[in-house]
């Protein structure tokens, strides 16, 4: 193998190396419960706080308004279902969210339609942006709560959050945003912006996987997520995991100090990906190239299957992932792709690369030199590509 | 999902890749919109398949499987060929994870079209000898 390129960075980040040295004291030394007494049970505790102030910072919250959590999935779930469910009390049961959600809110949806509640799913547009107008005709005087995604995590396109939560803000509606993949990537402000309640998961910034964090903003009420303790002000109980609680916090500092500086690097080496791979021939951007993520490149190669595709660069050390049906692990593409209008054929063949600090123009060469091969390798071996290099391949709707 | 060491083999250097513009028979199997389509060339000499080659657009699994499958029938009277089964190729691939089976049975499908495609070039009726071909069968997805 001639190289490794840790190309994924949506899918998860490596924990680095300060990160990790912040975090071990608290296996070793300070093991104490953070609700016990005596010395080490101290120790434990005021770092948390340290921890939870810092992540408020960041965020432009107050420290009381962070609730440290597994991660983004149950931050999610807290968030929907925690509002939804007090706010039928008052005969609200409408939700709005859009169609290209991540599963933790799309699943959640659909659990809270079984309950009786009624979503409404927002298209986004060809260029993976929800339209504010759109969302605003659809708020409705039962609506519960809004939420929409800061930034998607497969075509890297931010939303117009701000817009969206004066638009909330105006109708009263509670607003919600899984900022996951957005958070350390982009400048957040949640009480300039207007967001209610926020999700984040630390192993998107290079903190370790299972912890994240949900943002409830002061006065919001909701059921507590877990019974049984007075960890997290008492609604969400358990003991706190406390070092990755505190590597969250170190990480998010970290990526939050550097944002401008590093989103110049890295939109740099993701427009010149993008210019090179728009000139294969057949070949697509998904999402709008300019509201998108500064490490997220997502295209389609028609007549490419995206597993192999992923096989083929794994075989010459590149990590990337695909929408493909045969990489979600269901028959059919991803839910992003076919939101934005590309027909199942197309979405069949996406690839997802995205970078983070420590990748390099030098890796961005790499996948230069690797990629096109494999795409013309793959396509003279695919039954279809003659047919579309032509232009008589139909396809099922119309494509761009 | 792991793949075997023998279908990562097939994926990496796949058997009889291409075309054979003077084939017997051409079978063509699987739906773009499921992300799989197989197409087999064969060349047959007598009641023997002397040659065969494939094209296939797909996963891992649908390469490595087309793949094994030309090399279980390459040089295989037509009789034996058509008994091959998607099973006896997942074996020959030291087998494949549970959402990948399908890519078998397009496998076993390809080479029955292209051997029924042959039948049908020498005024035989096939469907006696080969059996039906489901379409897309074994993807059970709905296709929207």
């Amino acid at each position: 193998m001639a190289r490794f390129i840790y190309a994924d960075n949506a899918a998860t980040t490596p924990v680095s190396k300060t990160v990790l040295e912040a975090m071990e004291p608290f296996y070793t030394q300070y093991y104490g419960n953070p609700s016990s007494l005596y010395s080490v049970g101290r120790a434990a505790k005021k770092p948390l706080e340290q921890a939870r102030e810092t992540v408020a910072e960041c965020l432009g919250a107050l420290p009381n308004e962070i609730f440290f959590t597994s991660g983004g999935s149950e931050s999610d779930n807290w968030a929907l279902k925690g509002v939804a469910h007090e706010l039928a009390k008052k005969g609200k049961k409408h939700i709005i969210t859009s169609k290209f959600e991540h599963h933790a809110i799309l699943h959640s949806c659909e659990a809270l339609e079984k309950e009786g509640f009624e979503v409404t799913y927002l298209d986004v547009h060809s260029d993976g942006l929800v339209r504010v107008e759109e969302l605003e005709a659809a708020i409705r005087e039962d609506t519960a709560i809004v939420s929409i995604m800061y930034a998607n995590n497969e075509i890297g396109t931010i939303q117009p959050i701000a817009e969206i939560g004066a638009v909330c803000k105006k109708h009263g509606v509670i607003f919600h945003t899984d900022a996951v993949q957005a958070v350390g990537n982009v400048h957040i402000h949640v009480k300039e912006q207007n967001i209610d309640l926020l999700s984040l998961s630390g192993h998107k910034f290079h903190a370790p996987k299972g912890v994240g964090a949900l943002y409830i903003r002061n006065g919001i009420k909701m059921p507590n997520l877990i019974d049984g303790g007075a960890q997290e002000r008492g609604r969400r109980a358990s003991t706190e995991n406390v070092a990755g609680i505190v590597g969250l916090s170190v990480a998010l500092k970290e990526a939050c100090a550097n944002i401008d500086e590093r989103a110049e690097r890295l939109i740099k080496m993701r427009d010149r990906l993008i210019d090179e791979l728009l000139k294969i021939e057949r070949s697509h951007i998904n999402g709008d190239r300019v509201k998108r993520l500064p490490g997220n490149i997502n295209m389609c190669f028609e007549g490419i299957e995206g597993e192999s595709l992923l096989l083929s660069l794994d075989l010459k050390g590149i990590c990337a992932s695909s929408g493909s049906a045969c990489t979600s692990g269901s028959l059919d593409p991803s839910h992003v792709l076919l939101a934005i209008g590309l027909p199942h054929e197309i979405a069949h063949g996406s690839l997802r690369i995205t970078f983070s600090e420590q990748n390099t123009e030098e890796d961005v060469d790499y996948i230069l030199e690797v990629l096109p091969n494999i795409i013309t390798y793959l396509r003279s071996m695919s039954p279809l590509w003659e047919e579309i290099k032509s232009g008589e391949k139909q396809y099922s709707q119309k494509i761009f | 999902m792991a793949y075997s060491e023998k279908v990562m083999d097939h994926f990496a250097n796949p058997r009889n890749v291409g075309e054979i513009p003077d084939a017997s028979g051409v079978g063509e199997v699987g739906n773009p919109k499921c992300g799989d389509i197989m197409r087999m060339y064969i060349k047959v000499d007598g009641d023997v398949i002397t040659d065969v080659k494939f094209k296939t657009f797909g996963c891992g699994a649908a390469i490595a499987t087309s793949s094994m499958a030309t090399e279980l029938i390459k040089g295989k009277k037509i009789e034996d060929a058509l008994k091959l089964t998607n099973k006896a190729v997942m074996e020959a691939l030291d087998g494949l994870p549970p959402v990948k089976v399908h890519c078998s049975v397009l496998a076993e499908q390809a080479i029955k079209a292209a051997v029924s495609d042959y039948y049908k070039k020498m005024g035989i009726d096939p469907s006696p000898l080969v059996g039906e071909i489901p379409e897309c069968e074994s993807c059970a997805c709905d296709l929207h």
